[in-house]
């Protein structure tokens, strides 16, 4: 088996296992620590793929930041003697009903589509390339959207900011 | 065996080429793992007891006093010696903690140190790996080390490292903001965010000097956000001795504390290389324009030597913050980021694109 074969099936694994594991576990803090594993994982799959710039994105947002929200947020709301009560079986047996369709219309989708390896050259994906797209307001630009992404975020935060400072 | 002092992609080809030919691709590629493995293992772990000796003996050249002197010359093997003391001590565990995360935090903080430590390059042709996003490699992987801190102060169900470890994290969280737009600023002048052409870039001169002012604005800022980032003092306030015993690793002992420890202390070492690397120039000699016999002067003293010098140099910085400045209280600490360090940062950027783009800088 090659190398990257196996270290595929070993990040996969990974996922899976662990991706379980984050919705079954009692501990809330055990749970964001899963998901932390879970999403360091699938930056491996960027770093195999060459696609550097993604895999620290990946890193940077959701292992290095929005975990880091969370587990923040589980230091100051909860207890460590805090465990999740088992969930009703009536809740177990829908929520199973609708992981596995979930799970099964993904696959059937996943499977009738013909996967063909492309001819084309590897493209190297160039800092400066995203860079110039990202604000550039030609063809491929996306100045626009990124604006107006910047202005809500904007707006998101002065919001944030006023509710947290009420009564003050 | 090729050896040159100064350029190392000789050996590392030879060595390549050598595995190449007496076992097959995949046992090659699997020895060569091990072999980088190995050599950043025995590395880490000399760097990181020296640094704790180097600290010990900074603080007391500070204060006026001898240091470790009793084992070994100069006291040399004292850390030696307490990292087998260390080693041989009891690991401690707590009937209350949450077990499985409390053994897994020191493994999330060494870990994040160790991937961020196989992006520097040392010298020539001597880096583990070379991403195109290699500034941004470094800030991401760096980032984790905070969730290990975290999960630490949680898992170990006491007070003391809870407060340690929320004190750490908003400090983490914030600084790292500052950390980064200091490193866009090298990142606009050199156009790169690799770190070999930031090493490069620097050969007529280190940014430090090409870049005017605001490169010496971003140096600084950098110094104060980092040291902030990897909680040293004087923004130690995560573990702050005298307040909270230990912060956020109270509870460990023996090895596991010795993780925290050490990771702490490569942290500096990580952060005073990022430094000496986009700033300082790495390993690039001291080249000033075209005074050919000076630049020829210079290029004689190895790349390493460059490297370990300037890295060294910010290291002694940071540890003489350390044994200046009293600590800071969490509100000064989150308003110095907050209200003067991120808004220069942001207008130093800005000023730093403007000359860029107007080219008003040394080429």
């Amino acid at each position: 088996m090659a190398l990257n074969v196996l270290m595929f099936y070993i990040l996969s694994a990974v996922i899976v296992i662990f991706s379980v594991l984050t919705i079954t576990s009692r501990r809330i803090l055990r749970a964001a620590f899963y998901l932390l594993c879970v999403l360091v994982a699938t930056a491996g799959f960027y770093f195999m793929v060459d696609y550097q710039f993604m895999a620290g994105v990946q890193l940077v947002l959701y292992a290095g930041g929005i975990v880091v929200l969370i587990i923040f947020s589980i230091l100051l709301t909860s207890h460590i003697s805090h465990k999740f009560a088992k969930p009703e079986a009536m809740r177990l047996v829908m929520g199973l009903i609708v992981g596995v369709s979930g799970f099964a219309l993904s696959t059937i989708a996943i499977l009738q589509f013909a996967f063909k390896e492309t001819e084309n050259a590897a493209i190297k994906v160039d800092m400066q390339a995203i860079g110039t797209q990202l604000l550039g307001t030609g063809k491929n630009g996306y100045a626009l959207p990124f604006e107006v992404i910047s202005v809500l975020l904007l707006a998101a935060m002065i919001g944030a900011i006023v509710v947290a400072k009420k009564g003050k | 065996m090729p050896f040159n002092i100064y350029d190392f992609s000789t050996t590392t080809k030879a060595v390549d080429e050598f595995l190449k030919a007496n076992m097959s691709p995949t046992w090659a590629f699997i020895t060569e793992l091990t072999i980088v493995g190995l050599v950043f293992l025995i590395f880490y772990a000399i760097v990181g007891l020296y640094l704790v000796y180097a600290e010990r003996k900074v603080c007391a050249f500070m204060q006026n006093r001898v240091g470790p002197n009793r084992v070994g010359k100069w006291g040399l093997f004292q850390t030696i010696a307490d990292l087998i003391k260390l080693l041989m001590k009891e690991l401690i565990t707590i009937k209350k903690a949450d077990k499985l995360l409390y053994n897994v935090a020191p493994f999330i903080v060494i870990i994040a140190s160790f991937m961020a430590i196989a992006a520097i390059p040392f010298a020539k042709g001597l880096h583990a790996v070379d991403f195109n996003i290699g500034v941004f490699y470094m800030m991401a992987v760096s980032s984790i080390g905070v969730v290990g801190i975290l999960i630490a102060g949680w898992s170990s169900n006491s007070k003391y490292s809870l407060i340690g470890a929320m004190r750490s994290g908003a400090q983490v969280v914030s600084y790292e903001l500052s950390v980064g737009l200091a490193l866009v600023s090298v990142v606009i002048f050199s156009g790169s965010m690799q770190l070999s052409t930031i090493v490069e870039s620097q050969a007529n001169g280190w940014w430090i000097f090409k870049g005017h002012l605001p490169a010496i604005v971003a140096f600084f800022m950098f110094l104060i956000a980092s040291t902030a980032e990897i909680n040293r003092g004087p923004f130690d306030l995560a573990e702050a001795e005298s307040e909270l015993t230990a912060g956020f690793h109270t509870e460990y002992s023996g090895i596991k504390f010795a993780f925290f420890f050490l990771s702490e202390f490569m942290n500096m070492f990580i952060v005073a290389s990022l430094a000496a690397t986009v700033f300082l120039g790495g390993w690039m000699p001291l080249h000033i324009g075209n005074l050919e016999a000076f630049n020829r002067i210079m290029d004689f003293i190895p790349p390493i030597f460059w490297y370990f010098g300037k890295t060294i140099f910010v290291i002694y910085l940071i540890m003489w913050f350390k044994w200046t400045f009293p600590r800071l209280r969490i509100d000064q600490l989150l308003n110095l980021e907050w209200k003067y360090l991120l808004p220069i940062n942001l207008v130093n950027t800005l000023l730093i694109a403007f000359l860029v783009l107007m080219g008003w800088y040394f080429k």
